[in-house]
C-alpha cells in the first residue's frame, strides 16, 4: 500500500496498465502498477511507526509486558486432541506428538479463546456496516459525539487512518479480518510454539477487537441516531415488570440490533408502538433502548431461560452472539415461535428470507413452523409485529410458568445431590428442593438472585426436575414487578470531558477510573456489581459501565429505592456512573484511556501504539472489571485492555480463562522503567501489580482494584489519595492495615494526613528507606528517553 | 477409610494424571507429617463449611496450634481468622499465592524455602479445581492434597465423595493428629 496520507479518494483501486509504448527513450512492454489506495492529506499529524501492525509488529511491547506480568497458567485439559496424532498426554513436562508443551497448548488455547471474541466483534462489525452503507450510503458522515474532535481513537490509534465517513470504515475492517486469518492461522498445528509468542497474538487479538467493536459502535452512532455522549441520556426501563404482559410482546435476544430497529421502526411507522410490547435481553436491549427508550430492557444474557419460561414472549427474536442454542426447544415448550435472522445463527431454522411475508406470519401463527430464518432486516420487521399479535390472540391466558404446584413436582426429588455439584456456584439446591417438598419454599425463592441461570442442575437431574423454573415460579410474584430505570448507553466520551479529567486523573488526584464491563455469570449474585460500582463511586473514583453489568447496576436499589443511576449523574467525572451501552460500546472505554494520552498529554496518537499503550500503563490509572465474565469476547475485550497497559481483575469465574498474567511485587528487578528526562533506569515499585487477576471474594476484589489504580506517575498527592482508598478499604474487608505499603510509598509525602502514625509505624518495620521507590517521568520505552546522561 | 464411598468418582476429568484417594487419615497424616515444610491453605469458604469444631476457620485455627503447620487463608477470610484470635494464620490472595507455590525460588511466608507438600480445603470446587491444575502441571515437586469433601482429580491425594457426618468424623481425625504438639 502507498500511504500519502489519511483521507480516502474514491473507494477503488488505482490501476495502470500500459500494454506497449515507444518513445525516444526506449520500449515499454506489458507494464502494470497497481495502487491499493490513494489518501490525500489533510490530517497533519505525523505518521507513527506502527500503522496498520501486522501480527509481529508490537511484539516487543508485548514482551515488556509479558516479562514482568508472567503467565501462571491452569489447564482445564491436560490433553490436545486438535490433530489426528492425539489426543496427546501434556500434563507436567510433557510434549505432544507436534513438539508443544503445556505452556505452549494453554496459551494457544487462550489464543483461540481471544480471536473468537474479536472474530465475533469482527463480523457483527462487518454485517452491521454493510448494511448501514447500503441503507444509508457510503458517505454517510461519522458523527460520534458532541464536542468532540477525536472520533475514532482506537482507529487511528491503530490504524494511523481518520474516518471520516461509513466507506472509510471498509478499510478498517479488511485490515482487522486479514490479521484475524493470521491469528487463527497461528493457531494450527506445527506454527507457533513458544508461549510467550502466543500470548503476543492473544493481545493481537484484543487489540484488533477493539478497532472492530469501535467500527460497529461509530457506525451505529452516525447512522441510526445514536446517542452522541451525552452525559444525561434518557432513562430506560429495565425488569420484568417493564413489560406489559397484558399485550403482545416481542423478545428479541443478542447482540446486533439491526433486526430490532426495523421491529421498532416498523412499530413506529404503523402507530403500533403501544399495542405491542418489545423489549431485549442482553446488549441487542442496551442497543434497543439507544435507539428508542421506550424498547424495553429485560435483563442480562442469563435470564434467557427465566423469561423464555415465564411464558411472556409471544415472539422470539435471536440476532447473535450468547444466545441460547436449544431457543427453539424452550420457545416450543410455551408455544411461542422463534425467528433467527443472522447467517452465523441459522439454528437449523428454514430460510425464508424471499418468501411473501403473509406466508410467513401465517405458517408461525398456525404452528406449522417452530421457526424460521429471516436475514432481511426490513422483513423481520413487519413479520415479527404481525405474528407477535396473531399468537398473542392464540395465546391469551397461557402467559405463565408452565409448571404444575412446585411441593408436588419437589416431590420426586431423590435427594442425589448431582444439580449441587453440577451448579456452576454449588448452590444448595437439594436442600432448597426438599424443604419446598413440604410446601417450604423459602430456600428456593432465596436461590433466585444467586442463580446463574444456565440450567445445568437440570441436566443433571436424573428425574428431570425442572429446577430452573422451579425457582423462577417460587419468585413470580416479586420479580414480575421488578422494574428499575437506567440511563440508556451513551456511547463515547466526549473530548471536552477528557480535557477536564486528564490533568486530575494522570496526576493520581482523581484515585481512578473502573470499568465495569462483561457478562451476568457472577459467583453470588448480581447485586455484586453494584455494590463493587458504590464502593468506588462514593470514593469519586470515575465508574464506566457496559453490556450486563450496566444493567445488573440498575437491578439493585438501596434501602430508599434508588438505584445508582439515580445517585450518580453520568459525566465522565469523579463520581460519575457512565453507561457507554453494550459490548461494541466497550471502546469508548479504551479509547477514552487513549484519548487522556492524546488530548490530555497531547501524546500523537497516529499509529503510535507503543507510545499511547505505555502512556496507560506508566499514568492513567485505569481498572477494568468483569465481574461475571464468560465469553470469549470478553477474553478478546480484555487482551485488548491488557496491550493498552490496563489492568483486568475478573471474578471467579474467570480463572476458567485458565491464565493469570501476575506480577511479582518482591521481584525489584521487575518494577523498573526508564526515566525518559536522563536514560537511567529507576525502580517505581510494583505498580500496577497485575495485568489479569481473579479475585476469589468481592472484598478482595475491591481492594485489589483500588491498588491496581497507582501508577508510576502519581503525583504526592495523588499516590496520598489512592493509598488513603487502598488502606481504607484493606482495613474495612481484611481487618488490618496491608503488610505491602512499604512498597507503594515512595516519600514521606505519600502518606495519607490522617493515616500517618500508623503507616510510619508499618514502614519502619519494613525497613522503609525514603526515595527508594523513585518518581521518574516512566517509559519502558527507550526511544522515548529525550536526553542520556 | 472410615466413610462410605459413593462408587466412581465424579468429578470433571481432566486426563489420565488423577488424584489417588485418601484411605485412611492416618495415611494423609504420616504423609503430611513425613514432609519438611507443610503448608495449608484455607478458601473463603471456609466460614460456610460446618465441621465438628462449627466450621472449617475453627478447624484451621486448631491446626495452626502446631507450629510446624504453616497456615494460610486466601480471599478476605482473614478479617474472620483475626475475629477469632487466629493469629498464627498468614493471608495471600489465592492467585498470588498459586504463583508462588509453583516458584522453587519462593522463600515462602518465613523465608526458609519452598514449601513440600500442600493441603487444601474450604472452596468452591472448580477455583480449586483450577489451581490444582496449574500446581499439577507447573510445579511438578510440590505434593498436593485436597480435604474438601468433594474429589479433586487434579490433586495428588484427594477424599473422595463422602456423606457429610463420615467427612466431619474423618477431618476432625485428621486434624487432631496433625495440631498434636509432641
Amino acid at each position: 500500500m502507498i500511504q500519502l496520507g489519511c483521507e480516502q479518494l474514491p473507494d477503488r483501486d488505482l490501476k495502470l496498465k500500459v500494454d506497449e509504448y515507444s518513445s525516444a527513450i526506449g520500449r515499454l512492454k506489458g507494464l502494470e502498477i497497481d495502487i491499493g489506495k490513494i489518501y490525500s492529506e489533510d490530517w497533519d499529524e505525523v505518521m507513527g511507526p506502527t500503522p496498520w501492525p501486522s501480527v509481529g509488529s508490537l511484539r516487543n511491547w508485548d514482551r515488556k509486558l509479558l516479562s514482568r506480568y508472567k503467565p501462571f497458567y491452569m489447564p482445564f485439559c491436560d490433553l490436545c486432541c486438535l490433530c489426528t496424532f492425539g489426543k496427546c498426554d501434556l500434563t507436567g513436562d510433557k510434549r505432544g506428538a507436534c513438539g508443544l508443551d503445556m505452556s505452549g497448548q494453554q496459551s494457544r488455547i487462550v489464543l483461540i479463546a481471544a480471536f473468537i471474541g474479536a472474530s465475533t466483534h469482527t463480523a457483527h462489525a462487518r454485517h452491521m456496516l454493510d448494511h448501514l452503507i447500503n441503507e444509508y450510503g457510503r458517505d454517510t458522515p461519522i458523527e460520534v459525539a458532541v464536542n468532540t474532535g477525536v472520533e475514532a481513537p482506537n482507529i487511528r490509534l491503530v490504524c494511523g487512518l481518520r474516518p471520516k465517513t461509513l466507506k472509510d470504515l471498509k478499510d478498517v475492517l479488511d485490515y482487522v479480518e486479514s490479521q484475524i486469518v493470521q491469528l487463527v492461522a497461528a493457531a494450527h498445528t506445527g506454527q507457533e510454539g513458544d508461549n510467550i509468542d502466543f500470548e503476543s497474538k492473544v493481545f493481537h487479538a484484543g487489540m484488533l477487537d477493539h478497532v472492530a467493536m469501535e467500527v460497529a459502535d461509530i457506525a451505529q452512532i452516525s447512522a441510526l441516531g445514536l446517542p452522541k455522549g451525552e452525559p444525561e441520556t434518557a432513562l430506560a426501563e429495565v425488569g420484568y415488570g417493564s413489560i406489559d404482559t397484558s399485550k403482545p410482546v416481542i423478545m428479541c435476544i443478542g447482540h446486533n440490533v439491526l433486526p430490532s430497529i426495523d421491529i421498532i421502526d416498523y412499530l413506529m411507522n404503523n402507530n403500533l408502538f403501544g399495542q405491542v410490547e418489545v423489549g431485549g435481553l442482553c446488549c441487542t436491549a442496551h442497543d434497543m433502548s439507544r435507539y428508542d427508550k421506550r424498547a424495553k430492557v429485560i435483563g442480562p444474557i442469563s435470564w434467557q431461560l427465566r423469561f423464555i419460561r415465564s411464558g411472556i414472549p409471544d415472539l422470539i427474536v435471536v440476532d447473535e452472539q450468547c444466545i441460547r442454542t436449544d431457543v427453539i426447544q424452550e420457545a416450543k415448550a410455551i408455544g411461542v415461535p422463534v425467528i433467527a435472522t443472522s447467517e452465523k445463527s441459522c439454528l437449523g431454522l428454514l430460510d425464508v428470507t424471499k418468501e411473501e411475508s403473509e406466508k410467513i406470519i401465517n405458517d408461525l401463527s398456525l404452528k406449522n413452523l417452530d421457526g424460521v430464518l429471516i436475514t432481511d432486516p426490513r422483513k423481520v420487521g413487519e413479520v415479527s409485529v404481525k405474528t407477535a399479535m396473531n399468537v398473542w390472540k392464540r395465546r391469551k391466558g397461557e402467559k405463565k410458568f408452565n409448571i404444575d404446584e412446585i411441593s408436588e413436582v419437589a416431590k420426586y426429588c431423590r435427594g442425589c445431590g448431582a444439580c449441587v455439584q453440577s451448579c456452576p456456584n454449588n448452590l444448595p439446591i437439594d436442600e432448597a428442593v426438599k424443604t419446598a417438598k413440604e410446601g417450604d419454599y423459602t430456600l428456593l425463592v432465596s436461590l433466585y438472585d444467586l442463580c446463574v441461570g444456565c440450567g445445568r442442575c437440570e441436566e443433571s437431574c436424573p428425574v428431570d426436575l425442572p429446577i430452573v423454573s422451579m425457582i423462577n415460579k417460587s419468585n413470580e410474584k416479586s420479580t414480575i414487578l421488578e422494574k428499575f430505570p437506567m440511563r440508556v448507553g451513551r456511547g463515547a466520551i466526549q473530548d471536552v470531558e477528557i480535557r477536564e479529567v486528564g490533568q486530575p486523573i494522570v496526576f493520581g488526584e482523581i484515585p481512578g477510573v473502573i470499568a465495569m464491563v462483561g457478562c451476568a455469570n457472577y459467583p453470588a449474585g448480581s447485586g455484586d456489581v453494584a455494590k463493587i460500582s458504590e464502593e468506588f463511586l462514593k470514593r469519586r473514583f470515575i465508574v464506566l459501565a457496559s453490556g450486563c453489568s450496566a444493567m445488573n447496576i440498575a437491578m439493585t436499589n438501596d434501602e430508599e429505592g434508588q438505584n445508582l443511576y439515580q445517585k450518580y449523574p453520568g459525566n465522565f467525572n469523579a463520581g460519575g456512573l457512565v453507561n457507554v451501552g453494550s459490548c461494541v460500546a466497550n471502546s469508548h472505554i479504551s479509547g477514552a484511556a487513549i484519548k487522556i494520552a492524546n488530548i490530555f498529554a497531547k501524546r500523537p496518537l497516529r499509529g503510535n501504539y507503543e507510545e499511547i499503550a505505555d502512556y496507560i500503563l506508566n499514568r492513567v490509572g485505569a481498572v477494568g472489571v468483569a465481574w461475571g465474565a464468560m465469553s470469549q469476547k470478553a477474553a478478546s475485550i480484555a487482551a485488548g485492555c491488557w496491550r493498552l497497559g490496563i489492568p483486568v481483575v475478573v471474578g471467579p469465574h474467570g480463572a476458567k480463562y485458565r491464565r493469570m498474567l501476575l506480577g511479582r511485587k518482591e521481584n525489584e528487578q521487575d518494577w523498573k522503567v526508564f526515566n525518559a528526562r536522563d536514560g537511567k533506569e529507576a525502580y517505581v515499585g510494583p505498580v500496577p501489580e497485575h495485568l489479569f487477576y481473579t479475585a476469589e471474594t468481592l472484598e478482595e476484589a475491591v481492594v485489589m482494584i483500588s491498588k491496581l489504580a497507582m501508577r508510576p506517575n502519581d503525583t504526592n498527592k495523588g499516590r496520598a489519595v489512592k493509598l488513603s482508598h487502598y488502606i481504607d478499604l484493606h482495613q474495612k474487608y481484611y481487618g488490618s492495615m496491608p503488610d505491602d505499603l512499604h512498597l507503594f510509598v515512595r516519600r514521606t509525602q505519600d502518606i495519607p494526613f490522617t493515616m500517618r502514625d500508623e503507616v510510619v509505624k508499618i514502614l519502619q518495620e519494613k525497613s522503609w528507606v525514603e526515595d527508594k521507590i523513585a518518581s521518574p517521568d516512566p517509559t519502558l520505552l527507550d526511544r522515548l528517553v529525550r536526553r542520556r546522561e | 477409610m472410615p466413610g462410605k464411598m459413593i462408587t466412581g468418582q465424579i468429578a470433571e476429568i481432566p486426563g489420565p494424571q488423577k488424584a489417588l484417594i485418601i484411605q485412611s487419615a492416618e495415611s494423609v497424616v504420616a504423609m503430611i507429617k513425613r514432609a519438611s515444610r507443610p503448608i495449608f491453605v484455607f478458601g473463603s469458604e471456609a466460614k460456610n463449611i460446618t465441621t465438628n469444631d462449627v466450621d472449617l476457620i475453627n478447624t484451621a485455627i486448631k491446626l495452626s496450634e502446631n507450629p510446624k503447620n504453616t497456615i494460610v487463608t486466601t480471599g478476605h477470610t482473614i478479617a474472620e481468622f483475626r475475629r477469632r484470635n487466629g493469629d498464627k494464620v498468614f493471608s495471600m490472595q489465592l492467585m498470588n499465592l498459586g504463583d508462588r507455590l509453583r516458584d522453587p525460588d519462593w522463600g515462602g511466608f518465613d523465608g526458609r524455602g519452598p514449601y513440600d507438600i500442600v493441603v487444601f480445603a474450604g472452596f468452591t470446587y472448580y477455583l480449586e479445581w483450577l489451581v490444582l491444575s496449574g500446581l499439577k502441571n507447573f510445579a511438578r515437586g510440590l505434593k498436593t492434597i485436597s480435604l474438601d469433601r468433594t474429589y479433586q482429580p487434579n490433586a495428588g491425594w484427594s477424599m473422595g465423595l463422602m456423606i457429610e457426618k463420615e467427612w466431619k468424623d474423618t477431618l476432625e481425625k485428621i486434624v487432631s493428629m496433625l495440631a498434636e504438639v509432641k
